[in-house]
């Protein structure tokens, strides 16, 4: 196992950041750490990486454990906090030749070089990094958490604050690391989990509340459904109200309406029946497939209580 | 911690803050030792350098917390320190390693003014008459000050992520270490009595016994304890995040 998390609880003051919150990853995984704002998913990574230590519970990197060998936890550990702190009036060789020193990077100048092509900051590397742009910085603070060729990868929020085009370099090479690194990361962009992760770990409130594959949390949402249907002309609401299942029925007009349900079976069959019993014209119909957002917010809102 | 020594130093000099810090105090100490009437030795009749040694602690009094401010407080305002916190170094090699550059950066301000020495031992007469015991003791209590300086204010910079306000809290823990317990030893409620053990807690004292040339290692304990007090403090601040 490369990380081992048992039981971490931290907390400030009287309120409880994290409550119990124990998880595996194995070696080579990409793990997605999901959750509102203030879940907790920055604490956890802070303890991973021994900067802030926990209230109890145990953390291990690679076997070590963070809070009694911290130096050997983190010289396994390669870390990019949110927003991506940097000496701004360092420049880029002049930087990661310094972090190259503090990590004991065998042969500094050959990685430097590597990790400059791999991350393509070859026009920028005699640059001032006050004088980059975001999307550079941030490949300068990958480069920087690489350095040393650590096993496991945290980043946090790694593609915060960039354009499009940006987010879609950070991945890729995000993706290129995951194949040899355990990589940890934390988002709140659905389509990023789903584009990157193998498994996804869901926080809210300091507990996790859910840890799964994508596919098995995409499933988990399929008993709620949203059908979008058009007949021609008006129909009974309250016919389609009635039918088992059935919550709730917006009406959009003209003969068009959304219908939410929750229950096992296709509800596109049963409303296909009533419109052929009760003879309204069904023009249209289409049900939406349910996604990780609506895992999500179901999961992160349902716990709130 | 030799990374982060190299490190803090070429920030130094690869920005204005090392250029300018020995400039103003070179400037201020040359004004006064051979431009000012007043305090310029020119005037004087003795061959001394008594101005240089009672103007220098009050310089780096403002001087040094100025060096010192940013070596903490920029690091935690712009999160840098959590970088270098979670990399595989201690607490106390980065603590060492930002004092010993500060501390490099008041030797290297104090070179020059040895100038002044071999200015002064030839303008006597005949050349040569000055107490030279005198200026070496002189020399290695201005380089203990410094380094206390330099501990105190590494200190007042785990204080706060604000540098002005690291700053002066800074000058404020150098002026009572330096000052502090000589003043405080003339209160009546120590005149007499006790104001001997209290001034003895000043640096002001070890600094004056120095300078008389006798360098006695009861001083030099003094200085390397409190340097280490600090430090410790420091170190104890950064490793439980107390900022």
């Amino acid at each position: 196992m490369s990380v081992q998390v048992h039981e971490l609880v931290k907390i400030y003051g009287n309120q409880k950041a994290l409550d119990g919150i124990s998880f595996e990853v194995s070696k080579g995984q990409i793990l997605g750490f999901l959750g509102p704002n203030g879940a907790g998913k920055t604490t956890t990574m802070k303890i991973l990486t021994g900067y802030l230590s926990p209230s109890s519970g145990t953390a291990r990197i690679c076997g070590f454990d963070v809070s009694e060998h911290p130096v050997e936890a983190k010289r396994k550990i390669g870390y990019l906090p949110e927003h991506n702190p940097l000496y701004k009036d360092m420049y880029v060789r002049e930087y990661l030749q310094t972090f190259a020193r503090i990590t004991d990077t065998a042969q500094p100048t050959k990685r430097i070089n590597e990790l400059i092509e791999l991350t393509g900051l070859g026009r920028e590397q005699n640059k001032q990094i006050g004088s980059l742009s975001k999307g550079y910085r941030q490949r300068v603070g990958l480069c920087q958490a690489l350095i040393h060729d650590p096993e496991v990868l945290i980043l946090d929020e790694p593609t915060s604050g960039l354009d499009p085009n940006q987010i879609q370099d950070i991945r890729n090479l995000i993706k290129g690391f995951g194949k040899e690194k355990t990589l940890i990361f934390s988002t709140h962009i659905m389509q990023e989990v789903k584009a990157l992760c193998d498994r996804v770990i869901i926080i809210n409130k300091g507990r996790i509340v859910a840890d799964d594959s994508i596919e098995t949390l995409e499933s988990m949402g399929l008993d709620r459904q949203i059908v979008h249907v058009e007949f021609a002309g008006e129909v009974v609401e309250s016919i389609i109200k009635a039918l088992s299942g059935v919550q709730n029925v917006k009406h959009h007009g003209k003969g068009r309406y959304t219908i939410y349900a929750n229950l096992k079976s296709d509800l596109r069959e049963t409303i296909f029946h009533t419109a052929v019993q009760n003879r309204w014209t069904l023009l249209e119909m289409s049900r939406e497939k349910s996604s990780v957002e609506d895992v999500f917010s179901l999961l992160t809102k349902t716990t709130k209580n | 911690m030799w990374t982060i020594y190299q490190k803090e130093l070429s920030s130094f000099f690869s920005s204005l803050i090392g250029y300018v810090v020995i400039a103003v105090f070179l400037l201020i100490m040359g004004l006064t030792m051979w431009v000012f009437p007043d305090t310029g030795i020119l005037d004087s009749s003795y061959a001394s350098m008594d101005p240089l040694f009672s103007l220098a602690p009050l310089i780096l009094l403002f001087i040094i917390p100025a060096v010192t401010m940013r070596s903490f407080s920029e690091e935690i305002q712009s999160g840098t320190l959590e970088i270098l916190i979670t990399k595989p170094i201690t607490e106390t090699q980065i603590v060492l390693g930002k004092f010993l550059a500060c501390v490099s950066l008041s030797a290297i301000t104090l070179i020059p003014t040895l100038l002044y020495y071999y200015s002064v031992y030839q303008l006597g007469s005949p050349p040569g008459n000055l107490d030279s015991g005198a200026v070496a003791g002189s020399y290695i209590g201005l380089v203990f000050l410094a380094s206390s300086f330099t501990a105190v204010g590494i200190f007042g910079s785990a204080l706060s992520k604000n540098q002005i306000v690291s700053f002066l809290f800074s000058v404020l823990l150098c002026f009572l270490f330096y000052y502090g317990f000589y003043f405080l030893s003339k209160l009546p409620l120590f005149f007499g009595k006790s104001d001997d053990i209290v001034a003895m807690i000043g640096m002001d004292y070890h600094y004056n016994a120095l300078s008389k040339g006798n360098v006695d290692s009861r001083n030099v304990i003094y200085f390397l304890s409190l340097i280490a007090f600090f430090l410790y403090l420091t170190i104890h601040w950064i490793k439980n995040r107390i900022f």
